[in-house]
């Protein structure tokens, strides 16, 4: 493919200071089962190049889902007259060292292939699970899915960038819904489609399988006979699978420079977040160790250059709780004159790439499990996420969870049910107390990370140890 | 030209598909312009053309389907739709049965062209951007053609095409405070735009007061009819869906259980008849004109897919499969524009929410924020903008004893996702007035 495409960008013949092809080829595999029926069974082959043409300074894009030279023609073509259209309303001088010269290779490892089952066995397993989420007459519904996604991207530019990258990313949603006459309560499998990684069906076929969705279907039962979250001011445990959410919510997306750059405050929003805080702002308590990581293996949304050659490397963005630097790419670093990451990204070929997370993880701290709670006299523990809500400066937010334990004299004592809590950013970070250690990280991700005009999804991963926070408002459910 | 390699399809997979097999395709199409505009300038421009076709193929109660790029090109089109179908072949015979599974029939056929009058594309900028250059204008043009097509082995077949446009955007104060304006039509319309421009400024001279900040409690407030659009969008997620009610997640699961109602002014239904969206679903069933789901405060219909028909054997009212709003209408009340001011009296003016989610979905409640221009009203009067709070409020509150009055009049809000592809439709709404409604942050 890199040979056609370099051959097919010779022949372009389109006068331009720069031009670059990106083109992408997507299997997308969706299984889903509900209560042991089939709901979904599909192949989605997304495929298409990107053409980006620089021109007096401003980038224009044509995308086309045809890969024939003709097509390209007309495409490149099309880019140039939009960049020429723009460049007298230009926001900023694009410079070429916006698109570096780079040449490498990335392919996920793989241990077990995706066609290790086949599509029937992959729907007997989630029917199975199915059956061992319905633990009681009580389950009203019980669901499995699994999604597996192979993507290859080729770049090629005219200052002789060639990028090859291949990812295989696998994701499972595993749930359970319980009913008690109008009380309603949902499990799931650290929260909707949180088990997403890169790699093959070792990611689906792990030893603690059943017992995960056993667990499911029980808690799920449990929570219809769960006291109601509490109204309260106290210590919230965060497990990782709702860190996922927090880290998400209040530390990635305000932390994007195109957002404090303006580009997105028709849309996602701007940020609390301005230029003079890097380097300066406090931005949580000293445990608080934030990087930027597409270097870990298996971790959702590693990469080893973004969708502009850019190559990845690891950055801490929070040291000790410091704010050292952004989420933006090399054009977004120009603009605003701080450091960023590589991580210009676009959803694929028919986006043009925008500042976006990838691994965005908290560094454990030195606190075990048992040592954490044993801390705590009064406080409550909650896990997986459930809703999500936070204003467009990535201030005030409100989140709750599926599931909670209420902490008592240093233990884990009653179930609660509809955990609520709320906060504003900063002073919610400043208030982390304590950190799990190694032994309580771990990794999840989201494949539905939402962002951009026109409007783009993207993977993420982020990990996380169990992390406890002074003074949150606490709160449960009914009107 | 994609409606040509569209008839190919359909007859090649006509003329391959056995006599005990069925096959439904649809295409979601679009040659789109988009351009990003940030303080008045442009930040990103560029075109898309995309054309994606699912075939779904169903045998001896088992279905798949295969999705695949549909270029125009004769052949390699004919090639992928032959690539799918030889792979659904090999592969739905594997898969369990579906006892509910939808097959196709019937004989309905329609072709719906919207021809538009369109930007030249390379007259955008010069068209949008003089006229706002003194402001801080952000926000995203869209425009060209969409395209939605459905045929089936069962003889079925329909076709929708509309050149359409979107204008999106914001203007903001030098401190951060913003005015939203929308703007969307089958016809670019130089003085709809230079009036919407205007109102903005009007708003945004309104936002250069100083701020003021409200404690959390209840306030009585109007929401404008996009806030009430926002709002709406809720509906669409495990709300109207009869599956929802059935598996237990539907927010109007108490309604249908007769243990709630909402006020008697409250009126939603699926209205189809402005044309904005194809009627057909994916299973090529062409919806009601008008479908009640709301009627005086009263659960009318859920929205029943025919896949939900069999399994909950019920009568299906040409929902799509996900049982979503595609052409909700709030009903209007007797409020009218002049009078909302004087009405709201002392309390909140809301123009926008936003990044709405359920706090508590059995129970109706959900959590948001105000967003662009909202103001602190006293006795009729525009006091101040407001910073923005979180509300979290149960719909059968604000919907309910505590719905005060609905405008006398709609506006259409479009929805302008484009997520994958350009969205079709929006929401017809009126402006709302209820009271006691609860911030908490």
């Amino acid at each position: 493919m890199i040979s056609d495409l370099s051959r097919h960008l010779q022949q372009l013949n389109v006068a331009a200071d720069w031009i670059g092809l990106r083109a992408n080829r997507e299997v997308v595999r969706n299984r889903s089962v509900r209560d042991g029926i089939p709901t979904d069974n599909g192949t989605q082959l997304n495929q298409g190049v990107m053409l980006e043409v620089l021109v007096n300074g401003q980038i224009g894009y044509a995308a086309t889902n045809s890969f024939r030279l003709e097509d390209l023609r007309a495409a490149a073509t099309a880019a140039q007259q939009r960049a020429i259209a723009a460049s007298e309303w230009n926001l900023y001088q694009t410079p070429l060292s916006a698109r570096p010269k780079v040449v490498g290779y990335y392919a996920t490892p793989v241990e077990k292939a995706f066609d290790a089952l086949s599509p029937g066995e992959i729907n007997a397993l989630l029917i199975k699970v199915c059956q061992h989420l319905k633990v009681s007459d009580q389950i009203v519904q019980a669901s499995a899915s699994a999604l597996l996604t192979e993507t290859e991207s080729w770049f090629v530019s005219t200052n002789g960038s060639e990028v090859h990258q291949k990812f295989f990313r696998i994701g499972t949603d595993f749930a359970a819904t319980a009913q008690e006459g109008n009380l309603v309560q949902r499990r799931s499998d650290n929260g909707w489609f949180a088990r997403c990684y890169q790699g093959g069906l070792e990611y689906f076929l792990t030893d603690d399988l059943w017992s995960r969705v056993e667990t499911i279907g029980a808690q799920a039962v449990e929570l219809l006979s769960a006291e109601e979250c509490p109204e309260d001011t106290t210590t919230l445990v965060l497990a990782p699978d709702q860190m996922l959410l927090q880290i998400h919510e209040s530390v990635g997306h305000p932390l994007e420079l195109d957002r404090i750059l303006g580009d997105e405050r028709n849309y996602a929003g701007g940020s609390f977040v301005n230029l003079e805080d890097f380097g300066n702002l406090t931005y949580g308590s000293k445990l608080m160790n934030i990087t930027f990581d597409p270097t870990v293996s298996s971790e959702f949304a590693s990469y080893a250059f973004d969708d502009t050659g850019a190559p990845a490397t690891r950055e801490h963005l929070i040291q000790e709780g410091v704010l050292k630097r952004g989420l933006g790419s090399l054009e977004s670093q120009a603009r605003l004159g701080v450091p960023g990451v590589a991580c210009s990204r676009a959803s694929s070929w028919n986006r043009a790439p925008i500042d976006r997370m990838a691994n965005l993880n908290l560094e454990p701290g030195d606190t075990n499990m048992e040592t954490m709670i044993g801390n705590i006299d009064h406080g409550i523990y909650m896990e997986a996420n459930r809703s999500w809500s936070i204003d467009d400066q990535r201030h005030k937010f409100q989140f709750s969870c599926e599931y909670a334990k209420l902490i008592e004299n240093g233990k884990l004592t009653k179930t609660i049910r509809n955990p609520n809590y709320r906060g504003i950013t900063p002073e919610f970070w400043s208030n982390l107390v304590m950190l799990g250690d190694r032994s309580t990280w771990k990794m999840y991700g989201t494949p539905n990370c939402g962002k951009g005009e026109p409007n783009q999804c993207i993977t993420v991963g982020h990990g996380s140890p169990v992390a406890a926070f002074a003074n949150v408002e606490v709160f449960g459910g009914a009107a | 030209m994609l409606e040509l390699s569209f008839n190919q399809l359909v007859d090649f997979l006509n003329d391959n598909t056995p006599a005990d097999a069925a096959f439904t395709i649809n295409l979601t199409a679009e040659n789109s312009q988009f351009i990003r505009f940030n303080q008045a300038k442009v930040r990103q421009t560029g075109q898309v053309q995309n054309g994606v076709v699912r075939l779904t193929y169903m045998q001896h109660q088992r279905s798949g389907y295969w999705e695949f790029p549909l270029t125009g090109d004769l052949d390699v089109d004919r090639q992928a739709a032959a690539f799918a179908l030889d792979n659904l072949k090999q592969e739905v015979p594997t898969l369990p049965e579906d006892p509910y599974l939808v097959l196709p029939q019937g004989n309905a056929t329609s072709r719906e062209i919207h021809a538009g009058d369109l930007l030249e594309m390379d007259q955008v900028e010069a068209t949008l951007l003089p006229r706002v250059l003194d402001l801080d204008f952000a926000g995203i043009y869209a425009a060209g053609q969409i395209l939605r097509g459905y045929a089936d082995s069962a003889g079925q077949k329909h076709w929708f095409s509309t050149d359409s446009f979107s204008l999106d955007y914001s203007v903001f104060t030098p401190d951060g405070q913003a005015v939203k304006g929308t703007l969307a039509g089958n016809h670019w319309k130089p003085r709809v735009y230079d009036r919407k421009i205007q109102e903005s400024r009007i708003q945004l001279a309104r936002l250069s007061r100083p701020t003021k900040t409200l404690r959390r409690g209840q306030y009585r407030t109007y929401f404008e009819p996009a806030a009430l659009a926002e709002i709406s969008y809720m509906l669409s997620w495990e709300g109207v869906s009869e599956a929802c009610f059935q598996q237990g997640s539907s927010c109007f699961a108490a309604m249908r259980r007769g243990e709630r109602q909402l006020s008697p002014k409250f009126y939603l239904q699926e209205n189809f008849s402005h044309g904005l969206v194809p009627r057909f679903n994916e299973f090529g069933e062409v919806a009601p004109n008008q479908l009640p789901i709301i009627a005086q405060g009263k659960l009318n219909h859920l929205l029943v897919s025919s896949k939900t028909a069999q399994e909950y054997k019920i009568d299906a009212n040409g929902a799509n499969e996900t049982e979503t709003l595609r052409a909700p209408e709030i009903g209007t009340g007797d409020l009218s524009i002049e009078d909302v001011f004087q009405t709201l009296d002392t309390g909140l003016y809301i123009s926008n929410l936003h990044y709405l989610n359920w706090s508590d979905q059995p129970t109706g409640r959900i959590t948001g924020m105000t967003r662009y221009a909202c103001f602190w009203v006293e006795d009729g009067e525009i006091v101040a903008p407001i910073e923005n709070l979180r509300f979290d409020e149960s719909l059968y509150n604000f919907w309910g004893d505590k719905l005060i009055a609905l405008t006398d009049t709609q506006e259409f809000i479009p929805d302008v996702a484009s997520y994958g592809n350009r969205a079709l439709g929006g929401v017809w709404t009126p402006g709302m007035l209820v009271d006691e409604f609860s911030y908490t942050l």
